[in-house]
């Protein structure tokens, strides 16, 4: 094994209103079977890296749930392992919770990884990547420090908040700013990181002794002018779960299926957790179109445009449409859904009507009975 | 985990061949069904739900998918550290030569080393082709509370039906009296499901007696039970109820597949406190397309389903075309029916291509159409 790898959470300049107060992003239901970290572990599974160190944040209980043994991820149960880095103390108070913080406060696991290279990637972004292969380039091109980046023409509405790359003409890395929406066109920046293990020691220890505030991407930022970092271009899906409307167009964008396609391939499985939930029923009155759907569903009224979760209960005469319904939700016979994210556990069993505006998606909470 | 007592063996070596084309290659036990499951997944499930830690499945037909299948015991739960499921075809042994199993009994006989080491108090003999969910260990009270050599499970069919199985008559106190196979005039309508508790002792003395006789056919039912009946042992019925059904032929397979799209269906899949549990596989979603429509359905993930589905099972993978149309008709994993196709009232067989336009099955045939080969376009 060349390289391990470390999945990062979201750094507090990322909030996603309503569903994070619950659990990390990373544990978020994608597209009714999965959870967002899904896509990097898969990706580093089917990388050939079996040792994955994911760095753990607040509310850690459903993504600790999630992971369990790590074994539905593919990865050898001797040769491999899946290790969770919990933050201690300062976690509680976000202003210290760094992923750098993280980073020191787990060093020995880091110092004994099995590997030379290190692959970092977010937990809260979904795209497909073979960090293989991008070893590969980065070993090749004799970079420090290689970034994976996706080229977008609606910065100035999405991706608000994430980072980006400005590149010189040799795909050197100049800076890394925030994006602030000023340009439609930018390269943000995947979080993704590909180095040696020793520079990534170095670069904790010497971002520690600059500002106890310190992330991985400032100390990057800060050295990327006397070292090699470059760029490389991601092609294929991408999308960040970085603010709620993220998450709600992500799902939406996956609902066509050629669209799908860009980000599934059958050589590229996407692993998950198993709920052993059986086939989903559809009744006679059922009616569905350019939807999603998970198993375990019993099925009466007709969907539109929308995402169903594992084990969901749709009523007889329900009208939902654009919706995106996490897993175990009950909808109770004669609801019009429009424009939704409804999250887990919750049954809208009294409310007749919720038609959010398509353009500021409305969102039931996690367990709410309405 | 505490040991359970009880070892189970699933008798899986049958062939099925009056499901034809579906088990030239894969025994019965392996023949998928309900969307994602394989037939043999119902016993290993009651098995793990029922607090069974080890179980035997012994394998002869056409055994290398179902081999490798049910020795991946993590998929039922069965993989702590005192438990398993293990594969058990005929073996050569140091004092005897490589030999078939010659009977459902003879299957355990040759076996009886595995049993032992375990040191069990009862064996729970199982059959591998039968769709039921069944709490074996409400059986097992049962068996120890009547003090029984052995308790059979039955089933009670429709009076006029009972010719066709094997009847238990019992007394007053559900203690067997007589056993009779395919009686033409049927005294109850107890059938046997051919699940068996036995005290290990007592079977493990009868199978050693059986294996020596010449003119036995080592079989359970022919053999073992009336011996044991002959010889005044205590038998007892346990009446199930409930959801139960051997898909022994094609009408029937479907049959119990068609079942599933009753919501009042005994069977209940949804029912999460016994689950039933089947192999983990890496696909999408059910992608549902624009030009779907979907009334009265079973389909699970890895479906893509732009035509209409009335009245249909799909299985993992099953893609259906625009403005295809399934009707009353089963499509086990990856069948692709092509755009503009009509397959009705059939049962189409793993991975086979249905051709654009092509037309498969008709509504008023008496029999469900099995589709095993590709059906080539209509252009």
């Amino acid at each position: 094994m060349r390289a391990f790898g470390i999945i990062s959470s979201s750094g507090n300049h990322i909030y996603v209103e309503g569903m994070q107060d619950y659990r990390s992003i990373g544990a978020f239901s994608f597209l009714g079977r999965y959870r967002a970290i899904d896509f990097p572990m898969s990706n580093m599974s089917n990388s050939g890296i079996e040792h994955v160190e994911i760095l753990m944040s607040n509310n850690p209980r459903s993504l600790v749930e999630h992971l369990g043994s790590g074994r539905h991820y593919n990865i050898n149960s001797k040769r491999g392992k899946v290790q969770l880095l919990f933050t201690e103390g300062g976690a509680a108070t976000s202003f210290y919770n760094t992923n750098m913080t993280g980073f020191a406060q787990n060093i020995e696991s880091i110092q004994k990884a099995p590997a030379d290279y290190v692959v970092l990637a977010p937990g809260y972004m979904i795209y497909t990547q073979d960090y293989d292969k991008l070893l590969d380039q980065h070993i090749e091109s004799g970079a420090d420090i290689t970034l994976l980046y996706h080229s977008v023409e609606t910065a100035h509405e999405d991706f608000l908040n994430c980072d980006v790359l400005a590149l010189n003409r040799q795909s050197g890395v100049d800076a890394i700013t925030r994006n602030r929406g000023a340009e439609a066109s930018a390269k943000i920046f995947m979080d993704t990181y590909v180095m040696k293990k020793d520079l990534f020691l170095s670069l904790i220890a010497k971002a520690r002794n600059i500002s106890s505030m310190y992330t991985l991407a400032q100390i990057v930022n800060k050295c990327c002018k006397d070292m090699d970092v470059r760029g490389v271009e991601h092609t294929g899906y991408f999308a960040s779960l970085t603010d709620f409307k993220s998450v709600y167009k992500a799902n939406m964008s996956l609902i066509d299926y050629n669209n799908a396609k860009l980000l599934f391939d059958e050589k590229w499985p996407i692993y998950t957790r198993t709920s052993d939930s059986c086939p989903t029923q559809y009744f006679e009155e059922a009616e569905v179109k350019c939807s999603v759907v998970a198993n375990g569903c019993l099925i009466q009224g007709s969907l539109e445009n929308t995402v169903v979760g594992r084990g969901c209960t749709i009523g007889k005469d329900c009208v939902i449409k654009n919706c995106v319904i996490s897993s175990d939700v009950v909808i109770a016979d004669g609801t019009h859904l429009e424009n939704l994210i409804v999250d887990k556990h919750a049954s809208v069993l009294h409310t007749k009507e919720i038609v959010a505006d398509p353009e500021n998606p409305g969102y039931v909470k996690r367990g709410d009975i309405i | 985990m505490a040991q359970s007592n009880m070892l189970a063996m699933i008798l899986a070596g049958g062939r099925g061949s009056r499901l034809h084309d579906l088990t030239n290659k894969v025994a019965k036990p392996a023949v998928s069904y309900g969307g994602k499951y394989r037939i043999i997944d119902f016993p290993l499930s009651n098995c793990a739900n029922s607090g069974i830690d080890v179980v035997g499945v012994l394998t002869q037909y056409e055994s290398v998918l179902l081999n490798s299948y049910v020795s991946q015991s993590g998929r039922w739960g069965l993989d702590a550290r005192d438990s398993g499921v293990f594969v058990l075809p005929p073996r050569e042994k140091a004092d005897a030569d490589l030999d078939v199993y010659r009977g459902t009994a003879d299957a355990i006989s040759q076996n009886i080393d595995f049993v032992d080491k375990y040191e069990p108090e009862y064996i729970l003999i199982l059959s591998g082709d039968h769709i039921y969910k069944m709490n074996y260990d409400a059986m097992l009270d049962y068996h120890k509370e009547t003090k029984a050599d052995a308790t059979i499970a039955v089933l009670p069919v429709p009076m006029k039906e009972a010719s066709r199985f094997g009847i238990m008559n019992t007394n007053e106190t559900g203690r067997i009296i007589e056993f009779e196979e395919k009686p033409p005039v049927p005294k109850s309508n107890l059938a046997s499901m051919g699940i068996y508790i036995f005290n290990w002792k007592t079977l493990r003395q009868m199978l050693v007696e059986d294996m020596a006789k010449e003119d036995s056919h080592h079989d359970f039912g022919k053999d073992i039970i009336p011996t044991l009946l002959n010889n005044g042992g205590n038998l007892y019925a346990w009446k199930f109820e409930g959801y139960w059904k051997d898909v022994g032929t094609i009408d029937s397979l479907w049959e119990a597949n068609m079942d599933l799209l009753d919501t009042n269906c005994e069977l209940d899949m949804n029912d999460s406190s016994w689950k039933i549990y089947t192999e983990d596989v890496t696909t999408l979603p059910q992608y549902i397309g624009a030009n779907a429509n979907i009334n009265r359905a079973y389909i699970t993930q890895g479906c893509v389903v732009d035509g209409e589905i009335s009245n249909s099972v799909l299985f993992t993978g099953a893609k259906v075309g625009t403005n295809a149309k399934i009707i009353d008709s089963v499509l086990m994993p990856n069948v692709v029916v092509e755009d503009g196709a009509v397959v009705t009232r059939a049962l189409i067989a793993d991975g086979v291509v249905i051709g654009k336009g092509a037309v498969v099955g008709a509504a008023d045939s008496e029999t469900i159409e099995l589709v095993a080969k590709d059906v080539k376009g209509v252009e």
